[in-house]
C-alpha cells in the first residue's frame, strides 16, 4: 500500500513491472497480417498473480496478442515463455468472446465444465467432485444439468469461465468476454470475474474494449499503441478488492481512467 | 383456444374429403376414374390388413430401408473423411455435384447390366442416389463446423482425433440428419419407380401400376395413399430420431 499514493498517475517504468519475477516473458514477438506488421519485435513481461487488461485502438492487435501467447495464432517470430517453460508445459484457460460458439451444445453445462478434465483422462467421479468443488467455491447458482442453449448469455459465459478454470490453470486468458452481453449482465459478470480472481489469484489477461471495465477489474492496464503495437504505458491501479460501484466514483479510479483515456486518444489521433 | 389450434392441421384434410365426397356423390367426374372416398379407404383397409397391398407395402419398406442403410453406411464415413479435409473435398466436389444432379433413374439401364433384373438393381440404384445426397450433406456439416468450437477444443488440449470425434462429428449431426431425410425420400421415389418398370412382381410401385393396368381405380388410389403414408412416416421417423439425438439443432 506504500505505492498507493503514486498509483493515480504513475510513470510506469520497466522496473516497476519487474519488481516481482514475471510470470510470462514475451521477447521479440513479430506478426504480420497481409503485409501489415501488427507486432514488430514486441517485448513484454506479464506479472504473476495479477489481473491485467489489454486496451488500445481498434485493430491494434489486442486479441492477437493473447492469441499468440495462448498458441491460437502462431507468431512469425519471437518467443513466449511461462517461467522459462514453453506453452506446451503449461495449463492455461481461454475464454472466447463468443460463448455461444465456444460451448458444446450437445453437452450439459456440467459436462461442458468437466470436458477439459475428460481430455486429461480424469476419472468420472473425480471430475464430478472437482466441478462441484469449483461451483461451491465460486458460489455459482446455475442449474448445471441444463444445456447451454437453455441458459442466459451471462450464465453461458460463466460456464465458459468455469470450463477454463476447472484445470486449475496457472494463467487465464479472456478475449472480450462480456462484449456480447447486455449492460446489466456485464456489470454482474465483472463482479463474478473479480470474485473468481480473488478466489484463485490466477494470473489473468483480459482483452477489453471498454476502458471503464479495464480499469475497474485490473491491477494493471496494458495500453497498446496503433500497429505495430508498442507498450504505450503499463498503468497500475491498486484499489483494494472487492471493488464495487463506489470504487468507480473514487478519485484514483477517475484519475487512472482519465490518464488512460488521454493516452488512448493521443494514440488514436496519431493514426 | 389451444385445442382448436391443435385441430388446425385437420382442416385441410376435412376440406379435401368433403370436396372429394361432393364430387363423387354429384357424379361430377366419371365414377370409374374417381371412386368415392369410402370405397377407396375400404379398399385401402382391406388391402393393408391381410390383403396383397400389405405385403407390397412391407416389400417397399424393406427395399427403401435397406437402400438407405447401405447409403448411410457408405456415405457417412466418406462424408466425414471428405469434410475433414478441404483439399480432398474440393478435388472431388465436381464429381459429387455432377452425379448428385444426374437423375438416378437414368442409371437404371447401367445397373440392370451390372446386377440383372431383381432386388439388387432396385436397391443399388436407390442406394446410389441416397448416398450422394447423404455424402454431400455430411461433408458440408463437417466442413461448416464452427471454427470457434474447434479452436476451443484445441485450446483445451484435444488431439486431432478427439477434435474430430468430440466436436466435428457432433457439429455435423444436424446436417447429417438433413441428408438422411432427403436420402430416404429419394430412395423411396427410386424404389417405387423401379418397382413399376424394372421387371418387378411386387412392391407399392407394382401395385399402383398393376391396378391402373386392370382399371382397378379404388385399388390404385389405395396404393397411392399407402405410398404417401409410407413417405410421410419415414420422414416423421427420422425427424423424431433427430429431435431425440440432435436436441441442439437450430438452437
Amino acid at each position: 500500500m506504500t505505492r498507493a499514493s503514486i498509483a493515480a498517475v504513475p510513470p510506469a517504468t520497466p522496473d516497476q513491472s519487474r519488481r516481482t519475477a514475471p510470470h510470462v516473458t514475451i521477447r521479440g514477438l513479430c506478426k504480420t497480417f497481409s503485409d501489415t506488421p501488427i507486432y514488430d519485435h514486441f517485448d513484454f513481461d506479464i506479472p504473476r498473480g495479477k489481473l491485467i487488461s489489454v486496451f488500445g485502438p481498434n485493430g491494434c492487435g489486442k486479441s492477437t496478442l493473447i492469441n499468440m501467447i495462448a498458441g491460437l495464432v502462431p507468431p512469425d517470430a519471437g518467443e513466449v515463455l511461462f517461467d522459462g517453460r514453453p506453452l506446451s508445459d503449461v495449463k492455461f484457460g481461454y475464454v472466447f468472446q463468443n460463448y455461444r460458439e465456444a460451448l458444446f451444445p450437445w453437452l450439459s453445462a456440467f459436462d461442458n465444465i468437466a470436458y477439459p478434465l475428460k481430455l486429461m483422462h480424469v476419472a468420472k467421479r473425480e471430475c464430478d467432485r472437482r466441478v462441484e468443488q469449483l461451483v461451491s467455491r465460486l458460489g455459482v447458482k446455475i442449474d448445471l444439468s441444463l444445456y447451454p442453449y437453455q441458459l442466459s448469455g451471462g450464465q453461458q459465459q460463466l460456464v465458459s469461465i468455469m470450463r477454463a478454470l476447472i484445470v486449475e490453470p496457472e494463467i487465464l486468458f479472456l478475449d472480450e468476454p462480456f462484449s456480447a452481453l447486455d449492460y446489466e449482465m456485464t456489470l454482474f459478470m465483472r463482479d463474478q470475474l473479480q470474485r473468481v480472481f480473488m478466489e484463485t489469484a490466477t494470473t489473468t489477461v483480459l482483452v477489453s474494449h471498454d476502458l471503464e471495465e479495464a480499469v475497474y477489474l485490473s491491477d494493471y492496464v496494458l495500453l497498446l499503441s496503433r500497429h505495430p503495437a508498442r507498450v504505450v504505458e503499463f498503468v497500475p491501479y491498486d484499489a483494494p478488492r472487492p471493488r464495487s460501484d463506489r470504487t468507480m466514483t473514487e478519485s484514483d479510479f477517475v484519475a487512472t481512467k482519465a490518464h488512460c483515456l488521454k493516452l488512448f486518444q493521443q494514440e488514436v489521433r496519431r493514426g | 383456444m389451444n385445442r382448436s389450434k391443435a385441430l388446425l392441421p385437420l382442416v385441410g384434410v376435412v376440406i379435401l374429403l368433403a370436396v372429394w365426397s361432393l364430387v363423387t356423390s354429384l357424379k361430377l367426374v366419371d365414377p370409374v376414374l374417381l371412386p368415392s372416398p369410402l370405397s377407396t379407404f375400404r379398399t385401402l383397409w382391406a388391402g393393408m390388413v391381410g390383403g396383397k397391398l400389405g405385403a407390397d407395402f412391407i416389400k417397399t419398406v424393406m427395399r427403401t430401408i435397406t437402400s438407405t442403410a447401405i447409403a448411410a453406411v457408405i456415405a457417412i464415413p466418406l462424408g466425414i473423411l471428405l469434410g475433414s479435409s478441404e483439399k480432398l473435398y474440393r478435388s472431388v466436389e465436381f464429381l459429387i455435384d455432377f452425379f448428385r444432379s444426374t437423375p438416378a433413374s437414368a442409371m437404371f439401364p447401367l445397373f440392370l447390366v451390372l446386377f440383372g433384373v431383381g432386388d439388387r438393381t432396385k436397391i443399388s440404384v436407390a442406394a446410389f442416389g441416397a448416398a450422394l445426397v447423404i455424402l454431400f450433406n455430411v461433408a458440408y456439416g463437417v466442413m461448416n463446423a464452427r471454427k470457434t468450437r474447434l479452436l476451443a477444443a484445441k485450446v483445451m488440449g484435444a488431439s486431432r482425433s478427439r477434435v474430430l470425434f468430440d466436436v466435428m462429428l457432433k457439429e455435423s449431426l444436424p446436417q447429417t440428419f438433413v441428408g438422411l431425410r432427403n436420402g430416404v425420400s429419394l430412395a423411396l421415389v427410386i424404389i417405387v419407380v423401379a418397382e413399376m418398370f424394372i421387371g418387378s412382381t411386387d412392391g407399392l410401385g407394382q401395385r399402383v401400376f398393376e391396378a391402373q393396368q386392370l382399371f382397378d381405380m379404388p385399388g390404385m388410389y389405395a396404393a397411392i395413399f399407402a405410398a404417401g403414408a409410407l413417405g410421410y412416416t419415414l420422414n416423421l421417423l427420422f425427424l423424431v430420431i433427430e429431435r431425440r439425438f440432435v436436441h441442439w439443432a437450430g438452437r
